[in-house]
């Protein structure tokens, strides 16, 4: 495997970077959908912003980065707000709200792709799917040596740069806000008799997972997200029971996930001597499984394994 | 009907055929809580129509035949829901979590698969992709009848099985304690299941198939409390949205069928969450409104 | 915490002879079915008192809706004269154990810190003093030692403490518990009614849902007894008497109370 500095430096690392934040948002706020068992927001939200994002684009009429923002972030807290009203009004099961109002959203936004003037760009219902990872490149460094120059690294794509910007407000937000999510996450009907408004916080939530989703979507797609948001939390799961462990385990997987899958994608093929790379969002996923996978398997308290051997133990003992 | 041709008048049954079926399989789905484990069903379904398209080119058959990769998507989609019910059964994770994390991983698992047909010199890809978001106008007739004809297989079963089905939606616990092989009927339900996603695959797309499972069924539940109605009123609902999507889609070129169809059952659901009579908002909040007012006029009697 | 500064001056002595809660015209319905009719009652400014009715009978409803936590259909709810929305700081709620996620990772320090969240205020650290007042509320009931424990992995009873901890943490003037005593093992119990007695003592008000009637006398001093609506409310001598009990529980009643009263 020979690959030289230039190449590394404008295509992989951009693409590395971008990943790497992706997956830390993500699997941050996923915390708190999974423990508040809500997983499957993300899955909801990563598809309720097409029609946001091409309705960004009809409006705007370019490709260009803040209308199709603003679109997707108004769908996904559409998406929300539509859920909790058809799940309060209709009395809909939570999992059956979402199931409804996700797919009319994805729905509309497919045909809105397929209307003319989405249609003259290459805005298609794919690159929704799995995104456009490799597709990010920088052009300014030409070697290992510029990168000690801290001016260049403000020179980074745009989608590295809003995607570290997003990571640090997730991160910021949470903590600072760590009690109060945590507390409504475990017991929002005390945090509403202190008169913290568990509402609020859960609409804060929500609107935090859309940011991250949104923001990573472009580059990896909603794939990816929905898989971010929720194996690198549930993978720390079933290795922690304090909350501050658990974020900390969450973004190391999400983060090392990120950065060797996308390493396996790149590098992968060309080292088992086929000349070709895969789709990098689809290898992170993957990756992301196979390591909560194992840890179903082998985590030492939570494991399969260690259930199944702590019962013959107690077995035994009995 | 006279103007539109014999295949577009096969599919438009065929859609027809399968909004019936994905609506009365999909009552149950929505009664058990389950809507959603039906998504990552449908999405599992990819890398097991790729595996299988790969497999059938190192065999030599032609890649594209549709038993083939349907029969890949089954197995996939199959493995994905056993891995959903073994991670709840034997993890400390809940079961949104475990949805969540195997529909995620197994598409993911399905591009990366699709990636690399893409490299290969000799494949064609271009007609996997249609089955992400459907492809009505590549079906011939022979296919578009011959899943016409499961599809209305599958609703027949539902129908033949209504009085266990109900069992195991209702009451589970109940069901094994007298002795009814509930495991067996559940696989069977997850086979239905299977079967009308793999069936919706063409038409709708394997990332809208679950809003025929799930929308349909919803409606329903808005307008009656009776099981046996709530799935004809799913099956009427899902197969006016199969029929109208379908037929609006081959007048209009830029409308997409499986959209269409999806969009046509959301209509059917908002418009019935807010008038149904029953379970809808206006009869509810007229009904609430009723009995404050009864209330502070003292006129119901303690 | 301002707020709270403000409450705490506006609360009237017992001998005001303002209660701790008014509950004017309350209704809730559920479904369109009325659970509560247009209960009206004042609890008294300071002791115990059980909410005492049949299975069904609308008490941990009666809770809920008192505290906000489900809508109601009519009706006022007052808390020291002043409307509940502004006197959230001096309400402490014991929840049905059945309603928690046992799986969720926080120690039982971290649940009775919860308590002190409403007095940190938003986005505030959490200080030692208030985690020394979390670890305070979890010797008073016996629980110091499991402090560090995970809460799904103390059993039944150790749980309810730490739920009643968490709002003795709160340091709240009204308690509202629902089935505190329901499945607890001997030691737990003592615990709780210790606890109980001591609240009484310090002048605080605690209003309990309680299943088991036969010990309704020995531990409460009024009782609130329910069923779809108010049937009877006073000290317990005065409102538990057969007749209300019939009417609350129906033929059944007799024999719920042990011996002649």
């Amino acid at each position: 495997m020979n690959i030289d500095a230039v190449t590394f430096l404008s295509v992989d690392l951009p693409a590395l970077l971008a990943a790497l934040f992706a997956c830390l948002s993500c699997a941050l706020v996923g915390n708190f959908l999974v423990l508040r068992r809500q997983s499957l927001m993300g899955d909801a939200i990563s598809h309720a912003v097409l029609p946001g994002i091409v309705a960004g684009f009809l409006v705007a009429g370019t490709r260009d980065t803040l209308p199709m923002l603003a679109g997707a972030l108004t769908a996904a807290l559409v998406a929300g707000v539509m859920i909790e009203l058809v799940r309060r009004l209709g009395r809909v099961e939570a999992g059956a709200a979402m199931g409804v109002v996700f797919t009319g959203l994805f729905a509309l936004g497919v045909v809105l792709i397929e209307q003319g003037p989405a249609r003259q760009v290459d805005l298609d219902a794919d690159c929704v799917l799995y995104g456009q990872l490799e597709a990010i490149l920088w052009l300014v460094p030409a070697g290992w040596s510029d990168l000690s120059d801290p001016a260049i690294w403000a020179t980074l794509p745009r989608q590295v740069l809003q995607l570290a910007a997003v990571f640090t407000i997730c991160l910021t937000i949470i903590l600072i806000f760590f009690k109060e999510f945590t507390l409504v996450s475990f017991d929002p009907a005390l945090a509403d008799t202190l008169g913290l408004k568990s509402g609020l916080v859960q609409h804060v939530i929500v609107a935090l997972a859309a940011l991250a989703a949104i923001a990573a979507f472009e580059a990896v797609g909603s794939i990816l997200v929905i898989a971010m948001l929720i194996c690198p939390a549930a993978t720390a799961r079933l290795y922690t029971d304090r909350m501050g462990p658990q974020l900390a385990l969450s973004l190391l997987v999400g983060g090392g996930t990120g950065v060797g899958g996308y390493g396996l994608a790149a590098f992968g093929p060309s080292l088992l001597g086929y000349d070709m790379a895969v789709n990098a969002a689809g290898s992170i996923a993957v990756l992301a499984g196979v390591i909560l996978g194992l840890s179903i398997l082998l985590a030492p308290r939570y494991g399969v394994l260690a259930r199944i051997t702590g019962r013959a133990v107690r077995g035994v003992a009995a | 009907m006279a103007m539109v041709g014999h295949n577009t008048l096969v599919v438009l049954l065929g859609a027809t055929a399968l909004g019936l079926a994905a609506g009365m399989v999909g009552c149950f789905m929505v009664l058990r809580r389950r809507a959603l484990v039906s998504d990552a069903l449908s999405h599992a379904t990819l890398p097991g129509i790729v595996a299988a398209f790969l497999t059938g080119m190192a065999l030599g058959v032609e890649g594209r035949s549709l038993p083939l990769l349907l029969t890949g998507a089954a197995i996939s989609g199959a493995i994905a829901v056993a891995t959903i019910q073994a991670i709840k059964r034997w993890t400390r994770l809940t079961e949104d979590a475990a949805i969540g994390a195997v529909l995620s991983v197994f598409f993911g698992a399905g591009v990366v698969l699709l990636s690399v047909v893409q490299e290969l010199p000799a494949a064609n890809a271009a007609g996997l992709k249609g089955f992400i978001f459907g492809q009505t106008a590549a079906m011939r007739t022979g296919e578009a009848m011959g899943l016409g004809a499961l599809a209305l297989l599958a609703a027949a079963m539902v129908w033949l099985f209504f009085k266990e089905f109900r069992l195991l939606a209702f009451d589970e616990g109940f069901a094994r304690a007298a002795g009814w092989p509930t495991g067996r009927i559940d696989l069977a339900l997850m086979a239905l299941v299977t079967l009308v996603t793999v069936v919706g695959l063409q038409t709708v797309g394997l990332v809208l198939i679950i809003a025929l499972l799930i929308t349909p069924a919803a409606t329903a539940r808005f307008w009656t409390d009776d099981l046996a109605r709530m799935l004809i009123i799913a099956g009427g609902v899902g197969a006016v949205s199969g029929g109208v999507g379908a037929l609006l889609s081959s007048r209009f070129a830029d409308l997409p069928a499986g959209a269409i169809i999806v969009l046509v059952a959301t209509t059917l659901f908002f418009i019935s969450l807010i008038v149904a009579p029953s379970r809808g908002l206006l009869g509810r909040s007229l009904r609430r409104a009723r009995l404050r007012r009864a209330l502070l006029a003292g006129e119901l009697a303690p | 915490m301002l707020q709270r500064l403000l409450s705490d001056n506006f609360i009237p002595t017992a001998d005001a002879g303002v209660g701790a809660l008014a509950v004017s015209g309350l209704s809730v319905a559920y479904h369109q079915r009325l659970v509560l009719r247009d209960v009206t009652w004042t609890a008294p400014a300071r002791g115990l008192v059980a909410v005492v009715g049949p299975n069904g009978a609308g008490k941990s409803t009666f809770l809920k809706a008192v505290l906000g936590l489900v809508p109601a259909l009519t009706g006022t709810i007052e808390v020291y004269g002043r409307p509940l929305k502004r006197q959230r700081a001096l309400i402490g709620y014991v929840p049905q154990r059945e309603s928690v996620d046992w799986d969720f990772p926080v120690s039982a320090l971290d649940v009775v810190t919860m308590g002190r969240y409403g007095l940190i205020g938003w986005g505030r650290r959490i200080t030692g003093k208030h985690r020394a007042a979390a670890m305070q509320a979890l010797d008073r009931v016996g629980m110091a030692d499991f402090a560090h424990r995970q809460i799904g992995q103390l059993s039944g009873g150790q749980q309810q403490r730490v739920f009643l901890a968490r709002a003795l943490a709160q340091e709240a003037r009204l308690y509202f518990m629902d089935e505190p005593l329901a499945g607890v093992d001997a030691a737990t119990e003592q615990t709780i009614l210790a606890v109980l007695r001591e609240l009484d003592a310090e002048g605080r008000t605690v209003i309990c849902v309680h299943h088991d009637l036969q010990t309704v006398a020995e531990t409460f001093d009024h009782v609130l007894m329910l069923n779809g609506g108010l049937i009877a409310a006073g000290p317990v001598r005065e409102a538990l008497t057969e007749e209300n009990l019939r009417r609350a529980y129906g033929q059944r009643a007799s024999g719920l109370l042990l011996g002649p009263r």
